[in-house]
């Protein structure tokens, strides 16, 4: 593989548009230099350490390593989840439900890309491992969250039809299977159509990384449908189990409605 | 039968005991905020709280709520839809456009978006979707809240012919001539509690 290599002062060079959006800001008085500086230097520190960090993980090869940082990026991912909403599931359900969900379903499917496709030496091997997890894992993080989200919202917006097909007899699922279908399809959206306009708006980032790095077009379509196809069947998993388990909580064994388990 | 409450309480309202027979009819009456809507929901077991509820002297927790509900039927004042079209809310729409026509509603009630109706329409559409089944025990929320005197005329003769059935009904109401026309007894309740001892009993039905 032959790739160009970039030195500091080509990244130097390349900031300066950064700052002249800056300076741009301070002479209309957009009033927003600082959020593009603070934001600015976060991305450049973050990648900086997760730079260090993986080439840390990647020399080591070790499977307990690769596994806390596959934990660190569910936490980090789970935490997203749970702040989105207007209305989530109090207590520790707000953060567990689509934590769970999502890393069950994104870690699966990892594990068979891993196991099945690309076979690496050892399977964990987290110059594969870790970079799958998280394109994986970003993207049902993505699903999951406007699943929940609408889940709970359309729950409070319908309640009284929910109530009503409840007191005529019907049980939780059939009085919430509206809702449930609307949640799951918001979730899945965002997947449907990143496939549908896929290569016609913008080339794929991992593919236009291989591109760069020298792999030939060909070899790098074929790495790019496996993680889409492999991003499709988390994303599906993951938001179907998640909108199944929240609807489960709101919800109790005398299918009842308990919407007191939404936090104020 | 009988519908058999017994210590029936939440942290709104209670304890509450009550008992209900096959045919007869109990206005609940009482401010606004002081707990109704909670009693009627609790006895259909549509909120977590305390305290035993019977029908026939079997405990509702020994079947399932959706079959407790079958037999024990809360209607909300404001019952909500699910369903763009009315029909899509009954069994039988064809059966039930006959009731309709006899509450007063337009012939073609059944095939309308349900967001074309009026409030009262739908309030009368509710209930009768709330007895299509038949159940026993019927928990009426206001059910004539927003209806005029015909309507309610018409409403009342409805409830009286499932009375006669055999039906059972406890009837949430801010009406006391709608309680003196329909209920066999009153209930007055205060700050979550019942007073009204059977005597007070209205005169006929």
């Amino acid at each position: 593989m032959s790739y160009i290599q970039l030195s500091l002062w080509d990244l130097a060079a390349a900031s300066l548009f950064v700052l002249l959006n800056g300076i741009l800001s301070l002479c209309l008085s957009l009033g927003i230099a600082r959020q593009l500086l603070v934001a600015a230097t976060r991305m450049v520190v973050q990648l900086a350490i997760v730079g260090a960090a993986l080439s840390f993980l990647f020399a080591t090869v070790s499977l307990p390593w690769t596994l806390a940082w596959a934990a660190a990026m569910v936490a980090i991912a789970g935490r997203e989840i749970a702040v989105r909403p207007d209305r989530r599931l109090s207590g520790w359900w707000g953060y567990g439900l689509g934590t769970a969900g999502m890393a069950m379903s994104a870690g699966s499917l990892t594990l068979v890309a891993l196991l099945g496709s690309l076979q690496p030496d050892p399977w964990y091997d987290p110059r594969y491992a870790i970079p799958l997890f998280g394109m994986i894992l970003g993207n049902t993080m993505t699903g999951v969250s406007l699943a929940i989200d609408t889940l709970t919202s359309a729950v409070l917006s319908d309640r009284r039809a929910i109530e009503a097909r409840i007191a005529l007899g019907a049980d939780r699922m059939a009085a919430l299977r509206p809702v449930l279908q609307t949640a799951v399809r918001r979730g899945l959206t965002p997947m449907i159509n990143a496939m549908a306009v896929t290569g016609l708006v913008s080339l794929p980032g991992m593919m236009t990384g291989q591109i760069l790095a020298g792999v030939p077009p060909g070899e790098a379509v074929r790495y790019q449908l496996l993680i889409m196809f492999l991003i499709a069947g988390a994303t599906g998993l993951g938001v179907l189990l998640s909108v199944l388990a929240c609807a489960w909580r709101l919800t109790d064994a005398r299918h009842r409605l308990r919407c007191d388990r939404l936090a104020l | 039968m009988t519908l058999r409450v017994a210590g029936l309480r939440s942290d709104l309202f209670g304890p509450v005991d009550l008992d209900l027979a096959p045919g007869e009819a109990v206005a609940l009456l009482g401010p606004s905020g002081s707990g109704k809507t909670r009693i009627l929901r609790a006895i259909a077991d549509l909120d977590p709280v305390e305290g035993k509820v019977s029908l026939d002297g079997r405990d509702r927790l020994t079947r399932p709520g959706p079959d407790w509900r079958r037999q024990v039927r809360y209607l909300a004042s404001d019952a909500g839809w699910w369903d763009e079209r009315v029909a899509g809310h009954f069994r039988d729409p064809g059966r039930a456009a006959g009731a309709a026509r006899s509450l007063g509603l337009p012939d073609d009630c059944m095939g309308r978006p349900v967001t074309q109706l009026s409030t009262g329409q739908l309030q009368r559409l509710a209930l009768l979707r709330a007895i299509e089944d038949r159940p026993r025990v019927l928990l009426l929320d206001e059910p004539t809240a927003a209806l005029d005197d015909e309507a309610i005329g018409r409403v009342e003769a409805l409830l009286r012919g499932l009375l006669a059935d055999g039906a059972a009904l406890l009837l949430v109401t801010h009406s006391l001539a709608q309680a003196d026309r329909l209920a066999d007894r009153r209930l007055h309740l205060r700050d979550g509690r019942l007073a009204g001892a059977p005597a007070d009993r209205a005169p006929g039905r």
